[in-house]
């Protein structure tokens, strides 16, 4: 349309720009009204906390779950289980129903020609649309922090065992635990971009609301399922989730935390943008936007299937990393690691005897199934021997088998095999009764990304 | 001075020849419209004609492929925003549920700022006949309350143009009062109001000129009276204190004509007529002199409807050929 040379009257103005900060104040007290959310926001701030304490006092524990197993022993593995159970199924959903749903339910009410009208601005709206859905995540996640901290607390605040089995003082468990948290931000940064880019894609569809967490889902089986290079799978915002574990090594696994965290927010920025663009071409004057299944694997599917394969390209390319990034040798040098602290641990326990992991030379031998089977990746045939020099006995070697059950992620459960007075056994006796034995199975870490 | 005050009141909306397209369906084609300020203006057309598109290009929500647009005497151009000072709704009022009707209007307010011109939002709530139930959810609000509410939002903005797409759909006949009382107190302070309805006879009471689209065309735009007097025939109810005494007089009257058959009507004291308006001003003082008491006189459809009616078929049948 032309615009004609008409002089407008002194009186008339250009309708006044709506500022970001007002839309947000404007998005957020909506999102704020809805009571799915309020109760989202009071769950996250609650739910932790009774978790931590009921889990924790109960028979059973969750020991697939990192940290689980030592619940019993200490609040901070409680409260690291939260985050473990929120990075797999909690932040998918979370953004399912905060993210997913913040474009698309203006079109479910029939409410963006009046949001148009009052705003003027749909790169603001975007804008602040976008601001308000992370101010609520944001609202969130500090809560499941604070409260599985709280629960914790209220378990006990003992020394927690790291993922190489040596102990950290609570002031270290604690400050680990808060950049996990921090760490885990990447990857829900990256699953609400998708989120937004669902919603302005499906609009009133309910396809578009599910997206979020079905990608987790789908992230984290094809993670378990296919044998992906570990470049490809750190390059999934789902593996960002479980990164953090890295952090409770000594020294800390920062590799695989940094590329995941880098390629989380590659997949953050680029559903983002696309979700911007896709939002500002949109045609208002319709109102039905059901979405579309083409546009969505044009304009959603296949772009970020790009960031994933050029996010992996460069993990390989920097870290050298080709295969599964689990082999023989990683395994044996963290295995024999771990053996080492609990060995510690029970000698300290059973015969009040203060032996170094230095005196005691440990090292281990690992083998995966059969000589037939290819001696690298995950699997439960892992088998392995320890080896340690006995302290105070000359040139007198120890051995103990251990079963290993590696996942694709680079965690493992070791399972003890024998001698019975070493690690066969669930108990050992100690001078004030029966304890657990910390060398019948603990977890462990192997960083993929590394080297041997 | 008269010729400044002529161009302003021309300057609320002009539009010449804006066209609009979606894909291969033409919306709008070369559309022309003049609303003078101060004007309740009507848009009338079948489903489909153009009416929600024009009243979106009013409110900014969307530019034209073609044309000249004036709002407020600022030209439009592609990017998609109209001059302060408008506002309204099309395809119903975007309201949010779950918050209260003082709820949505306050975040409206606070959208705006301190620094616009707004009207209180009690001030609104009570125009349009809601106070009562300010404070109650939205999720509860019948069609017809929240089209009262929609307009509300409309009001706080104190708009100098106010775009309403079917503005009286669902309303009681209270709310259809508040309503048109609200609209016409607007345009009683100058401001211009622009809406359409499918309801002939909301228009004829509310509009002073009304455009009547057919296929993204404009077939009439003007005064209602002029719609009204066009030189059609149009069928009266008749009502009077000698049903079959009228009957003869109408019958023998010049230019008009009985049109129901004795007895067919469901009213037996009420026959129907067809005839111009000169006709009728030839019959009433025949029925008067013969001592036959008029009762009634109305016609059978608004004329304004008989127009619309007759003016759209005759536009798609001319498109059809």
């Amino acid at each position: 349309m032309t615009a004609t040379a008409t002089t407008a009257p002194a009186e008339v103005v250009a309708a006044p720009t709506v500022s970001v900060r007002r839309v947000y104040r404007f998005e957020l007290v909506k999102l704020l009204a809805l009571w799915r959310i309020r109760i989202l926001i009071a769950l996250c701030w609650i739910g932790p906390a009774i978790t931590v304490i009921v889990v924790s006092g109960q028979g059973t524990l969750p020991s697939d779950t990192l940290f689980g197993r030592e619940m019993h022993a200490t609040g901070w593995a409680g409260a690291l289980v939260v985050l473990s159970f929120a990075g797999s199924w909690f932040f998918p959903l979370l953004t399912s129903v905060i993210a997913a749903d913040v474009f698309s339910s203006e079109d479910r009410l029939g409410t963006w020609r009046h949001l148009l009208v009052a705003v003027r601005s749909p790169r603001r709206i975007f804008i602040a649309k976008t601001l308000a859905t992370l101010s609520v995540l944001l609202m969130c996640v500090p809560g499941l922090a604070v409260s599985g901290i709280i629960g914790g607390l209220v378990v006990g605040s003992r020394p927690l065992a790291g993922l190489d089995s040596h102990l950290l003082s609570p002031a270290d468990a604690a400050g680990k635990l808060l950049l996990a948290w921090l760490c885990a931000l990447a990857p829900m940064l990256a699953f609400a971009a998708i989120g937004l880019l669902a919603s302005v894609i499906f609009g009133r569809s309910p396809i578009g609301l599910l997206l979020p967490a079905f990608a987790g889902l789908g992230m984290q089986l094809a993670s378990q399922v296919l044998p992906m290079p570990a470049a490809v799978r750190v390059a999934l915002p789902s593996f960002a989730f479980l990164s953090w574990n890295g952090l409770f090594t000594s020294p800390p696994q920062l590799g695989s935390l940094i590329a995941g965290a880098v390629a989380s927010l590659a997949w953050a920025a680029t559903a983002t943008a696309l979700a911007y663009l896709l939002f500002m071409r949109r045609d208002f004057t319709s109102l039905a936007n059901d979405g579309s299944i083409r546009r969505a694997i044009t304009a959603g599917i296949l772009p970020l299937l790009g960031v994933w394969v050029l996010s992996a390209g460069v993990v390989a390319a920097v870290t050298g990393a080709t295969g599964s990034g689990i082999d023989a040798g990683k395994l044996q040098q963290s295995l024999a690691v771990s053996f080492a602290h609990l060995y510690r641990v029970q000698s300290q326990e059973v015969y009040h005897l203060n032996v170094t992991e230095a005196q005691l030379r440990t090292s281990a031998h690992c083998t995966k199934g059969s000589a037939l089977v290819a001696q690298d990746g995950p699997g439960n045939d892992w088998r392995c021997y320890v080896y340690w020099h006995l302290p105070g006995v000359n040139n007198a070697t120890g051995q103990a088998v251990y079963q290993l059950d590696v996942s694709a992620n680079g965690r493992y459960v070791a399972d003890g095999d024998g001698p019975n007075q070493v690690n066969g056994y669930f108990v050992v006796h100690t001078s004030y009764g029966d304890a657990p034995n910390p060398l019948w199975e603990f977890d462990g870490l192997v960083d993929l990304l590394a080297t041997t | 001075m008269l010729t400044e005050d002529i161009v302003s009141r021309s300057r609320t909306v002009r539009a010449r020849g804006v066209t609009k397209c979606f894909g291969d369906v033409v919306a709008l084609d070369g559309v022309d419209l003049d609303v003078a300020a101060g004007q309740i203006h009507g848009i009338v057309g079948p489903n489909g004609a153009g009416k929600t598109t024009l009243l979106g290009l009013l409110l900014g929500l969307a530019v034209g492929d073609g044309g000249t647009l004036e709002i407020l005497g600022m030209p439009v151009g592609r990017a998609l925003a109209a001059p302060d000072g408008v506002a309204g709704f099309v395809d119903g009022p975007g309201l949010y549920p779950s918050l209260t009707a003082r709820g949505n209007l306050a975040a409206l307010a606070a959208l705006r700022g301190p620094g616009a011109p707004a009207m209180g939002i009690d001030e609104v709530l009570g125009q349009v006949g809601l106070t009562d139930v300010a404070d109650d959810k939205v999720r509860g609000f019948s069609l017809g309350m929240r089209q009262r509410l929609g307009l509300a939002a409309a009001l706080l903005t104190k708009p100098r143009l106010l775009v309403l797409d079917e503005p009286a759909n669902g309303l009681d006949p209270a709310g259809k009062r508040h309503v048109h009382n609200t609209l016409a107190r607007l345009a009683a302070d100058g401001a211009t109001v622009i809406l359409s309805s499918h309801r002939m006879d909301d228009l004829a009471a509310m509009c002073s000129e009304v455009t009547i689209l057919s296929a993204g065309r404009v077939v009439f735009s003007g005064p209602l009276n002029k719609l009204a007097g066009e030189n059609r025939e149009l069928d009266y109810l008749l009502r009077t204190s000698d049903t079959d005494a009228a009957r003869l007089v109408a019958a023998e009257t010049d230019g008009i004509s009985v049109v129901d058959g004795a007895g067919t009507q469901p009213d037996p004291e009420v026959i129907v007529v067809r005839a111009l308006v000169s006709g009728l001003d030839e019959l009433v003082p025949r029925l008067v002199r013969a001592d036959i008491a008029v009762r009634e006189l109305t016609p059978v459809v608004s004329p304004l409807e008989t127009a619309f009616l007759a003016l759209t078929e005759e536009h798609e049948r001319e498109s059809s050929r």
